[in-house]
């Protein structure tokens, strides 16, 4: 299985050629590898059936207790299922969707990547594998959201998206952190263990704090919910993909699997219930707002995930049954909608269901797929959504908590999303004929194939329930709930959770019935909307950007010395600090030196004063070479050739480097004030002392073994090598040298950068010129 | 500016490239056991390529070279990052250093000079970008004049 993810990245790496191979058909040939995964994952299922845990071992980083373990039991099968099936569905439907798109294979590099992603995320066992994943798919959605480039607004979209859930992403790193000092494990099925010691530690609030804040974010929970409906400037197959199966199921996901470890306590169930059912309503009560149909299942998507959440803080055996079955119905019925949507868009030219009616005579599949799903959005029998919802009112009416608000909540997000789902299948497909930018026809057969099978599977669920009680029971045996017995059915009687539908059924249809006029009513509460979280991130964004400039003003102002006068009181301050607390300097030293060695010195010395006081530019160079080329003689007195012969060549390169620039550089001439001249030379002079006071605590005494002892020790035996300097570069501290190579690669490609650029700025200009003169 | 040099420069630039590219190479090799090594190594051969493209300016220097030195920074760090890969082949952790000693010759090849090769690439075309960018612009803005 790990093969299987880590190759889909390869085999994600390698679109661009099978694209040349198969031409347009590589969405349906890449389609095989969900699909693949999909069949295996159906093999295991007799495994995960009987309410084991199937345990992929993979060793990644073991030094650091780092592994690539999948582990799949009932929870992780569920989405690693929906995360494959509807992948293989929406890969077919992109195939179709962007036929003839000049960047459909790039579309399809990013989709497998993020697709893999995903099913990373829930197969891993490990919080830092799982994290990996995490990010991966904040960076994959980034692309996809922003796909078409060229679009201002899906550039702002996409940068939005990646900053709320990156932003989750680095709490979520703290939280896990702390999940794994406090568990003293970084691996989930060990922590899911050992619940009642994660709940009783001390760290136990700080790090549900975090980790609800990576999940909030990510399933776009309210104040955070403003990303997930911007994100719908991706093409649609990406929305059908983001909102059903993946993405913003990532931090529900987090949340369920979490659950045994953290969720019970009285922090989780408020948090948790408050946060989902205000998610819940206020994603319906938006949804209505817009006429965009993408934008109205967006909302309904924010408020299906407030419902998960709000199911997942309940906690009972019975909300946590909901959540699953909510989470199934889900996922069928929105990645039907959103592919009937990119349908409507791809046939009729637009998204405004203000501006479509009667489209059933034209295209009469789409109608019916389009209603079987959205009557399951309503929450109608016999469909599968109906079973959610019932669920979900009956888990809400024995909350432990705020009963009787989230009740309220839960009520009326059920009546404003049965009005989003008339809206959405009645608007377009009946009613009067209306004139479209294009002349609408039925979709092609790529493009129906997904909807309608996850309609079927709306329809088939929801008149035999049954069929799902084993993967209910499997799915609740991750969530905690061992040796679960559930029963499904559609008819439960008269009882609250029913009369309630009824009651939100009368009231949508009457919101769906006075849409138009309600519209206009909403309007005028636009001043309202416009202070919302979405105000809050974008004056977050710009005291960003001036805290930026400004720090950029004071820190990177662009005079060297001043880099130079920062640096070294830093360094003079940290490690001056160091000493003075640490060690007692003393300055006393044995002045047993011979003559020459002492005539080096000297010469250094001179050369320093010389180069400080020299009036030619010339003559400094020269000053500062004499100072180069005494250190490389001392090198070479104290028997360190490799040394020395690293500093004479340094000394030769920067000749001819100062050499070339030196006809480039203005004469020298006297910026500075007398005072700003002292300052520098007091700066020069701590740091100058700071230096001779480290070498003489070096020289006073030999408290720490020198760790130039291993490597004189094991140069031959461990390094096959004689020169102790170079086993150190290549062997014993290769990683290091490794580091360096990159930055002097990055300098010489900035200093290349910048000449380069610089001279062809010039000559844009000159060029520029040229032509004005020519015209006057 | 730099400019085409004299007969005396174009003489010993041509005749001394050879012997400070084979002096390099003779550092890269002993590297491990005397002194040298990549680092110093780049740097000589760097020196003797700044001396040709002094004499010869940077339009001949191009031409011997025929790759961009900043070709050569890539396969520089190519090289480095290749070498710590072999020993997962024995699963030892990353970057772990493997011998293989090739009979007839009885050289000792090794990652750690793999990778010595990437720093010497790497160091010497950093150097070579750097001073090749600086007569570029100092040819055009005489040019410019």
């Amino acid at each position: 299985m790990q093969l299987a993810v880590l190759g889909g990245f390869v085999v994600a790496a390698l679109v661009p050629l099978l694209h040349q191979w198969f031409g347009t058909r590589t969405a349906r040939v890449l389609a095989l590898l969900p699909a693949a995964i999909a069949a295996w994952l159906l093999a295991q299922w007799p495994v995960i059936a009987a309410g084991e845990t199937l345990w992929l071992e993979w060793a990644w980083v073991p030094g650091l207790d780092i592994t690539l373990t999948f582990l799949i039991d009932g929870l992780a099968w569920l989405f690693a299922m929906l995360i494959s099936v509807i992948g293989t569905l929406v890969l077919l439907y992109a195939g179709d969707y962007l036929h003839g798109h000049r960047d459909l294979p790039r579309f399809l590099v990013v989709i497998t990547a993020f697709m893999m992603s995903m099913l990373g995320l829930v197969l891993a066992d490990n919080l830092v594998a799982l994290f990996v994943f995490w990010e991966l798919t904040s960076i994959t959605s980034y692309l996809l959201i922003g796909f078409n480039h060229t679009d201002l607004a899906a550039r702002k979209s996409a940068q939005q998206g990646l900053f709320v859930t990156v932003g989750g992403g680095l709490a979520l790193l703290a939280g896990f952190a702390m999940l794994a000092l406090a568990g003293d494990s970084w691996s989930l099925a060990e922590l899911t263990t050992q619940g009642e010691a994660l709940k009783a530690h001390a760290l136990y609030t700080p790090l549900l704090i975090c980790v609800l804040l990576g999940a909030f974010t990510k399933s776009a929970q309210f104040p955070f919910h403003f990303w997930l409906p911007n994100a719908m400037a991706a093409p649609t197959p990406v929305s059908a993909y983001l909102h059903s199966a993946t993405m913003v199921k990532a931090g529900v996901y987090l949340l369920a699997r979490l659950h045994p470890a953290l969720g019970g306590t009285e922090p989780w169930v408020i948090t948790l219930s408050l946060v989902g059912a205000l998610t819940m309503a206020t994603g319906a009560f938006l949804a209505i707002q817009h006429t965009n149909v993408k934008k109205l299942l967006a909302y309904s998507t924010v408020m299906a995930l407030g419902t998960l959440t709000m199911l997942l803080g309940i906690g009972s055996e019975y909300a946590l049954t909901a959540f699953v079955v909510f989470l199934l119905a889900h996922s069928l019925y929105k990645g039907a909608l959103f592919m009937v949507a990119g349908i409507l868009d791809h046939e009729a030219g637009t998204k405004d269901v203000t501006a479509m009616g009667g489209l059933r005579h034209l295209m009469p599949r789409t109608a019916l797929v389009a209603a079987v799903a959205a009557l399951s959005l309503a929450g109608l029998p016999p469909l599968l959504g109906f079973l959610g919802k019932e669920l979900m009112l009956e888990a809400v009416l024995g909350a432990s908590h705020y009963r009787g608000v989230i009740l309220l909540l839960a009520f009326v997000a059920a009546f404003l999303t049965l009005a989003v789902a008339a809206i959405v299948a009645l608007r377009p497909f009946f009613g009067p004929v209306r004139e479209t930018p294009r002349v609408p026809h039925e979709a092609p057969a790529g493009m129906l194939v997904g909807p309608a099978l996850l309609a079927t599977l709306s329809l088939l669920f929801g008149l035999v329930p049954g069929l799902l009680d084993p993967l209910v029971d499997a799915t609740l045996a991750g969530l905690g709930v061992p040796e679960a017995e559930t029963h499904l059915a559609l008819w439960h009687g008269i009882n609250l959770p029913l009369l309630l539908s009824l009651a939100s059924l009368a009231l949508g249809g009457l919101v769906a019935r006075r849409w138009d006029r309600l519209r206009g009513q909403l309007a005028r509460l636009e001043p309202l909307m416009a202070r919302g979280p979405e105000a809050g991130y974008e004056a977050l964004m710009a005291g960003m950007v001036r805290l930026a400039e400004w720090q950029t003003r004071f820190l990177q102002n662009g005079y060297i010395r001043n880099y130079l006068v920062m640096t070294l009181l830093v360094l003079v301050g940290l490690v001056g600090h160091a000493l003075l607390v640490r060690h007692t300097p003393s300055l006393s030293f044995a002045l047993d030196v011979y003559l020459h060695e002492a005539m080096v010195a000297g010469l250094m010395v001179a050369g320093a004063v010389a180069a400080c006081v020299m009036r030619s530019r010339l003559a400094a160079v020269a000053a500062v070479g004499v100072m180069g080329f005494s250190i490389a003689l001392t090198f070479v007195l104290f028997s360190a050739p490799d040394l020395a012969i690293t500093q004479l060549l340094v000394e030769t390169l920067t000749v001819i480097l100062l050499v070339l620039v030196l006809f480039r550089l203005p004469r020298f001439a006297t910026l500075s004030t007398p005072a700003e001249r002292l300052r520098d030379l007091a700066v020069a002079g701590l740091s100058g002392g700071l230096v001779t006071l480290l070498m003489l605590a070096v020289l006073s005494g030999e408290r720490l073994p020198r760790i130039s002892d291993y490597m004189v020790a094991n140069s031959q035996p461990l390094g096959h090598g004689h020169n102790i300097v170079n086993v150190i570069l290549v062997d014993f501290r290769a990683l290091d040298t490794l580091g360096e190579m990159f930055v002097l690669a990055l300098a010489a490609i900035g200093v290349y950068a910048m000449l380069r650029f610089h001279a062809e700025a010039y000559e844009a200009r000159d060029a520029a010129n040229t032509r004005r003169s020519d015209d006057g | 500016m730099v400019r085409s040099g004299t007969l005396i420069l174009n003489v010993a630039a041509r005749l001394l490239l050879p012997l400070q590219l084979l002096f390099s190479l003779f550092l890269l090799l002993r590297g491990h056991d005397e002194p040298g090594g990549g680092f110093i190594a780049g740097l000589v051969a760097a020196g003797g390529f700044a001396l040709y493209l002094f004499a010869y300016g940077r339009r001949a220097l191009g031409a011997m070279l025929k790759v961009s030195p900043r070709d050569l920074v890539g396969v520089g760090l190519l090289l480095g990052v290749a070498s710590t890969l072999p020993a997962w082949w024995h699963g030892q952790p990353f970057f772990t250093a493997q011998w293989w000693t090739i009979p007839v010759i009885d050289f000792k090849a090794s990652t750690p000079l793999i990778f010595d090769i990437g720093v010497y690439l790497v160091v010497l075309g950093s150097v070579l970008t750097a001073i090749t960018a600086l007569v570029k612009t100092d040819h055009e803005e005489d040019a410019r004049r």
